[in-house]
Parts: structure tokens; C-alpha cells; sequence
């Protein structure tokens, strides 16, 4: 297989991991074991990290409530900022930490059952861990668009059943 | 009592119904239908596309333009033309912006085609040339494609087709419904038959965007062919944009202008905000075009790989979004099976016939639609043959 199918496997793979194996390898063009190998070997390598169903969880789960925090970490001989994030990701609260160019270092995402939660995980962990020096915390009010998917509901399919 | 018959005129009242048209109505009262008789794209109008549209509504552009289309829109088509396909038009007095594909095709029917003149249509092929002839005074004649040269016309059958004494041919590449693509030594090879026969054509190549994997050869580059020929194009297919009804014809000065003469009271002219839409996608759009593609291909490989699977002979679709399914097998006309498996399985296909009576005993199967949709239709189709449809 080659670089460029590699990449639209894991393209497809991306927008529904629910293809099967022959599926994807009858839209590439490719051999059933083929795809099925790399997919295996993209699992071991750790490559393909697991496969998830996106959820709209507005629609679930009403006490459900999901924080962008923003974190500032003062530089710090010895400690890099990889340590202060895995600090902060080891708790499962968080979904998502990530390190930012611009004005503040570190985004972490957290989850929580009622704003209260988030709060108390806000001042009594986060706040807690050496280094860092401040925390802004943005909750989000509504979520339109995730991973490349809406969730909206769009508009049904506007053509008309057959036409030349 | 007003005598409708002797009132209208028999030139729209000898126009045949439409095929397609029987079909609609009857899927029409169906629910849960799949359908694969759409010859649109699914996609929208990619955004950056739609905005300059909202844009030129927004800037109050809102009036006529040139008769013959912005001229900054002209321009882009010849350059989009040039670079793609070599061809060489100027903007000023060889390009006509059109509303759709569909009235260039008309409007060069009706400039080119004399009364009485015959006109060569090989089929299978799109379903409008041949009202379109007859409403311009001409005669159709068609051609039969057939299977076994994957429907492409090929010299030999246009060389046989000398003594009918046509003026005119109409091309359609890629080809809807086959998706059947002529390359360039099949194009050369007709273009000499042409010249000989001293033929004007007509060459539709509004999906000349959407191939799979092969290089595209406009007729109007092959020799001797740019003065004798119109390139009917669009926005339409290309672009996902068949609401905006925006297409364009090209060719040699004296048909253009012409045609232009004609278009200027029927249509004055194409509809500003969609002009204002095909700069942007010429401008910007082609990466577009290309993801789409790509999406097309995946679902192409799906459904012939299904058909095939179920006994359905398939032959690869080089362009366009149409898959021949060959139905022989079942014993059924093409008409007789797709009404059965819409209402038996619920999947509309468009019957081979209605592009001509050489496309009996296919169906025309869209692949324009997702590939839940498509996986879905096909596992139908499957237990449709299996219980014994057909
Ligand atoms: C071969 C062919 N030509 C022309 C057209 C008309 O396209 P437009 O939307 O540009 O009028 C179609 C539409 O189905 C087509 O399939």
C-alpha cells in the first residue's frame, strides 16, 4: 500500500471506523488482508490510539458540563512543560491537555458532572500543582461542531429522487 | 372549448414525455427509497463558493451584466480552459457564460442545426439532446454504442454512419449515463472521421472534471477540430453546484456570437450572484473539485465492486458518477427491472432506455450519494436477485 492510500485509510478510518475491513479495501482499490494488516500493525505501533463514537452529549446527559481551561506555567529550571502536563492529565477528569504558542502555555480540557465539580477540580488540583501560576476557566455553553462532525441537525437531502 | 391540439405548437407537442419523468412520480409516492437516480452531486456547494455568492448579494450586485457574461468571469474561463485542457478561446468573442450547461446546448442546437438538418447523437447518452434537436428543426439520428467497445464511439461507427448525410454530431465525454471516457488516440482517430465528414459538433464535457485515474482530452485540441466545434461546460457537476444554473460555451467566433445573438432575448444573461460563485471556483476551487473526486472514486470502486459481486457485469466508469449496471441476465427490459426493484426493494435506478434505446438492458446507477446509502442499496439489490427478482 502506499503512502497516499495509508493516509486516506486513516482518513476513513477517521470519519467511520465502523467500515469494515472489505469495504474499505474495495473503496481503495486494495486487498482485504492488506488493509487488514496495516490497520492491525497502525494498532500495535500505537498509531491508531482506539476508535470512539462521537456523542452529542447535550442531548444525554443535561448535567453534564465540559470546561476549556486556560493554564499559565512559570518556566522552572528541571521542569519542562511536559511534566506539568502530565501532572494535569493524569487526573480522568481531563479529557484533553494540550501546549499553546501565544498567551497562555497549556489547554486543558475537563469534564464534569455540574459546574460546581469542574470549579472544585479547578481550585483544589489545578491550582494546587507546582508551577503553575494561573488558571482562566471557560465553560462551554453549547457545542455546534466537533472532530469535523456537527451536531446539528441538517437538512435532509434537498434533491429530488431521480433526475437526468 | 379552446382545441389545445390545433392551438399549440407541434414542435413542443411533439416532444416525447420524459422517461425519467414516470419514475419520478411513482418513487415520488415511495418512502424509505435509496435512491441511485440522482445525476447531481450530494454535496453542497463547497462554502468559500457559496460565500462569494452571499458576497456579490451583499455588495448589492444585483443587475444584468454583459450579455455575454462578466468579462472577468470570461476571462477566467478561457485561462481555466488554456491550462487545463490546451484549448484557446478569447474571452472577448469565443466565450459564452450560459444558464447551465443545459442552455448552451440549445442555444448551439438552434444556431448550428438548419431545418431538417440531421443530427448524429450516439447512445446511450444524456436524455435532453434529442428534444433539443427536434425543437431546433432537426432530425436525430442516433448511433447504437455498444457493450462490447464499453460504449465509446469508436471511427468504424461514425465512418458507417456516412451515408445518413448528417450535418451535425453531438458528443457527450465523459458520458452520462456510462461513464465512459474517449481518450485521446479514440478522439484523434474520430476527429480525422469528422473532418472527412465534414461535420460541426456539439461536445459536452460538463463532467470533464470528474475522472478516475485517466487524463482528460478535450476534442476541440485534437486537429482540426477547434473551428468546427462547441465545448459546452459548466459549474454544475464539478463544483456541486446545479442550483445555480451556470454553465458556458466556447468555439470558434461565428457560432459564439451567434449564439450570443440568440441569448441575449431569451436570457438576457446568467444570473450575477452566480457568476460572482464561478469566479470564486475557478479562482479558488479546483482543491475542491479534487476532494470530491477522491469521494467519488471510493464509492465508484463500492458499487461496481457490488454489482459485480451480484451478477450485475459492470464495467469500470472512467468519469462522471454514473455506474451501467448490464441487467441482460434477468431476462427483464431495463424498464420492466427498475420499476420492480423500486417497488420490491425500494431502490431507484433509472432505466438504460431512457437514454436511448441502446442502453436496453442496463440501468443507470448513481453513486452521487454516501456510502451508507450506497452499501445499503446494494445489500437490497442483493436480496432482491436472491428472492428471486428478475
Ligand atoms: C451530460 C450532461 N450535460 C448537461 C447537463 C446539464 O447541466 P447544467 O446543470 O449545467 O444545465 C447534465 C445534467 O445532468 C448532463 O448530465
Amino acid at each position: 500500500m502506499g503512502p497516499e492510500h495509508e493516509k486516506d485509510l486513516l482518513k476513513l478510518l477517521q470519519e467511520n471506523a465502523k467500515l469494515s475491513y472489505e469495504t474499505l479495501a474495495t473503496m481503495l482499490g486494495e486487498e482485504v488482508e492488506t488493509v487488514r494488516q496495516r490497520v492491525e500493525s497502525w494498532e500495535q505501533d500505537g498509531i491508531i490510539r482506539g476508535y470512539a463514537a462521537i456523542v452529542n452529549w447535550d442531548r444525554v446527559d443535561e448535567d453534564r458540563v465540559t470546561a476549556i481551561i486556560e493554564v499559565t506555567v512559570i518556566p522552572q529550571r528541571s521542569v519542562g512543560f511536559d511534566e506539568v502536563a502530565r501532572r494535569i492529565y493524569r487526573f480522568p477528569e481531563v479529557q484533553a491537555v494540550l501546549l499553546l504558542s501565544g498567551s497562555y502555555d497549556l489547554q486543558v480540557v475537563v469534564e464534569g458532572h455540574r459546574i460546581q465539580e469542574v470549579a472544585r477540580f479547578v481550585s483544589e488540583r489545578l491550582a494546587a500543582i507546582d508551577f503553575i501560576q494561573s488558571t482562566t476557566t471557560h465553560f462551554i455553553l453549547k457545542t455546534y461542531k466537533v472532530d469535523g462532525v456537527v451536531l446539528e441537525d441538517g437538512d435532509d437531502d434537498q434533491r429530488l429522487v431521480i433526475t437526468p | 372549448m379552446i382545441d389545445w391540439g390545433n392551438r399549440l405548437s407541434p414542435l413542443a407537442q411533439n416532444v416525447p414525455p420524459s422517461g425519467i419523468r414516470r419514475f419520478f412520480d411513482l418513487a415520488e409516492t415511495m418512502e424509505d427509497v435509496i435512491s441511485l437516480g440522482v445525476g447531481e452531486p450530494d454535496f453542497v456547494t463547497p462554502w468559500h463558493i457559496r460565500e462569494a455568492g452571499l458576497y456579490a448579494l451583499e455588495r448589492g450586485m444585483t443587475s444584468y451584466t454583459a450579455n455575454a457574461g462578466l468579462l472577468s468571469l470570461r476571462i477566467a474561463i478561457a485561462e481555466y480552459l488554456r491550462t487545463r485542457f490546451g484549448l484557446h478561446y478569447s474571452p472577448g468573442t469565443d466565450v459564452l457564460v450560459t444558464v447551465g450547461g443545459s442552455e448552451a446546448i440549445d442555444l448551439a442546437l438552434r444556431v448550428m442545426v438548419r431545418p431538417g438538418d440531421r443530427v448524429l447523437i450516439p447512445e446511450p447518452t444524456y436524455v435532453a439532446y434529442r428534444p433539443l434537436i427536434q425543437l431546433a428543426g432537426g432530425v436525430p439520428l442516433s448511433i447504437a454504442l455498444r457493450p462490447e467497445t464499453g460504449f465509446r464511439l469508436a471511427a468504424e461507427d461514425l465512418l458507417a454512419a456516412a451515408e445518413l448525410g448528417a450535418r451535425t454530431i453531438i458528443l457527450c465525454n465523459p458520458n452520462n449515463p456510462t461513464g465512459a471516457v474517449i481518450d485521446r488516440l479514440g478522439l484523434e482517430r474520430l476527429a480525422q472521421v469528422i473532418e472527412k465528414l465534414d461535420l460541426l459538433v456539439i461536445c459536452d464535457e460538463i463532467y470533464a472534471e470528474i475522472l478516475y485515474g485517466v487524463d482528460y482530452t478535450s476534442l476541440a485540441s485534437c486537429s482540426g477540430m477547434r473551428e468546427r466545434t462547441v465545448v459546452v461546460g459548466g459549474f454544475s457537476k464539478a463544483f456541486a453546484m446545479t442550483g445555480w444554473r451556470l454553465g458556458y460555451a466556447c468555439g470558434p467566433d461565428v457560432i459564439i456570437q451567434s449564439m450570443l445573438r440568440v441569448h441575449q432575448y431569451t436570457m438576457l444573461c446568467a444570473p450575477v450572484m452566480a457568476q460572482m460563485a464561478a469566479l470564486e471556483a475557478l479562482d479558488t476551487g479546483l482543491a475542491d473539485v479534487s476532494v470530491m473526486v477522491a469521494e467519488y472514486d471510493r464509492r465508484r470502486r463500492l458499487i461496481v465492486h457490488g454489482m459485480n459481486a451480484l451478477g450485475l457485469p459492470t464495467s469500470d466508469p472512467q468519469g462522471a458518477f454514473y455506474a451501467f449496471p448490464d441487467i441482460r441476465s434477468t431476462g427483464m427490459t431495463s424498464n420492466a427491472f427498475a420499476e420492480d426493484l423500486l417497488v420490491r426493494a425500494k431502490v431507484a435506478v433509472v432505466p438504460g432506455s431512457v437514454f436511448g434505446r441502446p442502453g436496453e438492458g442496463f440501468v443507470r446507477c448513481s453513486y452521487a450519494t454516501g456510502i451508507d446509502q450506497l452499501e445499503k442499496a446494494i445489500e437490497r439489490v442483493r436480496q432482491y436477485l436472491r428472492a428471486g427478482g428478475g
